[in-house]
């Protein structure tokens, strides 16, 4: 969840975006390197995932309900070999593998965060420009951007993926509404501030059109505070899709992600926690790597906010 | 002052009114038509008709939202499809526990976070300084329902010191009623706990570099009177404000939390309602929720004066 204070401290980032040996900068910093090392990890469950040991995440096997992790079996392969196997992780309430899940899960995961992320920043830029720049727009555009913000983005979520149907695309497009007039206010902020810089005065002096001064000015200016903005958006998009798939209401359980391994889980909790635990586990530390990624980000972006926070 | 309370109330008439334009378009705007969704798979066209013209579908969109406001004026809410009853009875009914929830969780936040905040500002860098923000990092990334089943797991499960789900009301006694609220109250208090220490922590620091703590110091007073009375006084103001922006995770974590505890709350309902497809109770609750979050956030842009005098409108 992105505390409003990161966003000026997001803003406040634009101004030291420009500065050598940034690389290294970040590579020292241990927010950085943790964040995104696990992060790499998580992305490369993801994508070897058919690789790691895992069998069909999907397939229900009733013989083999609710077993404690390392429970050992022999399954038959497709090709009608038998193999020892073992469920690592035990298996859920249908007999499915929860390695496998978990493992499996991993994909949704990132996959919301990354698209939640590209595309309220897409699109909160496009406003946030052309509402920072155009003033007659700016009143209307703000006064819609405030009653979005008004409704809680966990509620305004759930509202929307109740209306759209469950599924991959719709819930991406939930999560990122609520995240978009966030961006908005962040980069009408910049607009804001940059429009009044004698560079920019200087370049409508001499004629140069609307267009160009955006992209060539205003838009390099935002770069920094926007991807500070973007992780932390993208932390909370997969957090969101956990809480909206726990509910029940995010994407359906033959498509297995965190949130709805866990909502399959919930029943026999107390019999069996190693269904929320494992997949809990590997979501929690999968938003922190995110979160400190973000943080250190906006360190290295802005030193002067890296000593107060 | 009293023109500054009505130029601000008059402010929040727009953002109202702009909620209510989206929760009434999320219904009407949405793909497909809304009768067909309500009725289900297996309803017939004369029935999908019925529900339309029951809903005041088949009346044009601007009709529809002059109807629908002036209900809502009234407090009409519309009835619940799952329920079968007003929606606005339903909530009626579902308040109590949520309003305790949230109520034990605020004072909870409030107990913790304030205290953290100010020692970690006043030995900032220093190992007390790191754990806070560390823990406070830890606590926005721990998702609210896996650190629910984590509190459950360990102290009603396997120590037995609460019960394990569940609600009782305050009618039922003082004890029963917060023995059941301890656990949610700490799961739902952590992420906010996070965000206000954090806030805290970078108010103080700013305050503390102020003269006029310097001069307090100098005629030698506690550190705890420096700290209480001189910096977080003069920090109150962002603390306060960031307190009334992070009702919203509150009311997101509520949903979850009464879930997970299986609180028969408003949140509760907000997910019976989305499985039950029931659409009016959707909105209701949406509406609700907002519309408490703005008028939060109203009163506390109104407490500014009171808590820094210097602030005069």
């Amino acid at each position: 969840m992105t505390a409003p204070d990161l966003v000026d401290s997001a803003a406040q980032a634009a101004a030291s975006a420009q500065r050598p040996s940034l690389f290294r900068q970040m590579l020292r910093n241990h927010s950085v390197t943790f964040g995104t090392v696990v992060l790499l990890a998580m992305v490369i469950l993801g994508l070897v995932a058919p690789y790691l040991g895992t069998i069909d995440p999907a397939s229900i096997d009733p013989v083999w309900r609710n077993k404690v992790p390392g429970t050992e079996r022999t399954i038959t392969l497709p090709s009608g070999e038998d193999v020892a196997f073992i469920h690592r992780m035990g298996t859920d309430s249908l007999g499915r593998d929860l390695y496998s899940r978990v493992i499996y899960g991993a994909r949704i995961s990132l996959i919301v965060g990354l698209f939640v992320a590209l595309i309220s920043v897409a699109i909160g830029l496009t406003i946030g420009l052309v509402s920072g720049y155009i003033r007659w727009l700016d009143g209307i555009v703000m006064r819609v951007m405030d009653g979005l913000m008004a409704i809680p983005n966990i509620l305004l979520a759930i509202g929307l993926v109740s209306l759209w149907g469950a599924g991959v695309v719709t819930v991406i497009i939930a999560i990122a509404v609520p995240e978009i007039p966030r961006v908005v206010r962040l980069v009408r902020s910049i607009v804001l501030s940059i429009r009044e810089e004698p560079y920019v005065e200087a370049a409508i002096s001499v004629g140069t059109p609307l267009i160009p001064i955006l992209y060539r000015h205003v838009l390099p200016n935002t770069v920094a505070p926007l991807l500070v903005q973007g992780t932390y958006v993208c932390a909370s998009a997969i957090l969101v899709e956990a809480i909206l798939s726990f509910l029940g209401v995010g994407i359906p359980p033959e498509t297995p992600t965190w949130g709805n391994i866990m909502a399959e889980g919930r029943v026999l909790f107390q019999v069996f926690p190693h269904n929320i635990m494992f997949p809990g586990v590997f979501l929690a530390l999968t938003i922190l790597a995110v979160n400190l990624l973000g943080d250190g980000l906006r360190d290295t972006l802005d030193p002067r906010m890296a000593k107060r926070f | 002052m009293l023109a500054f309370v009505a130029r601000r109330l008059l402010a929040t008439i727009p953002v109202l009114a702009m909620v209510a334009l989206f929760v009434f378009l999320m219904l009407r705007l949405t793909p497909g038509d809304p009768a067909a969704i309500i009725a289900g798979d297996n309803a017939t066209p004369i029935q999908i008709e019925e529900i339309r013209d029951r809903l005041g579908l088949n009346d044009p969109l601007p009709t529809q939202l002059v109807i629908w406001i002036g209900k809502l004026l009234q407090g009409d809410l519309g009835e619940s499809f799952f329920f079968k009853m007003k929606v606005t009875d339903l909530i009626i009914q579902r308040v109590e526990p949520t309003l305790a929830l949230a109520t034990t969780t605020m004072i909870l936040t409030l107990l913790v976070a304030i205290p953290l905040g100010v020692v970690a500002a006043y030995r900032q860098g220093g190992w007390l300084d790191r754990a806070v923000m560390g823990l406070s990092v830890a606590g926005f990334s721990i998702p609210v329902f896996v650190l629910g089943y984590l509190l459950i797991y360990i102290f009603a499960v396997e120590l037995k010191w609460f019960p394990v789900q569940g609600y009782k009301s305050i009618s039922a006694g003082l004890w029963p009623f917060l023995h059941r609220l301890i656990l949610p109250s700490i799961t739902l208090s952590v992420i906010y706990i996070a965000l206000i220490a954090r806030i805290t922590r970078a108010s103080v620091i700013d305050v503390l570099g102020e003269d006029y703590i310097r001069t307090a110091k100098a005629k030698g007073l506690t550190n705890r009177v420096v700290l209480v009375r001189h910096a977080l006084r003069n920090a109150a103001v962002p603390i306060v404000t960031i307190v009334g922006i992070g009702i919203a995770l509150l009311i997101g974590g509520v949903v979850v939390t009464e879930s997970v505890y299986n609180i028969p709350g408003l949140g509760r309902l907000t997910v019976d309602a989305v499985l039950g497809r029931d659409y009016p109770t959707i909105q209701a609750v949406i509406l609700v929720f907002s519309f408490v979050y703005v008028l939060i956030n109203l009163l506390i842009d109104l407490s500014y004066t009171l808590l820094d005098p210097r602030i005069r409108y």
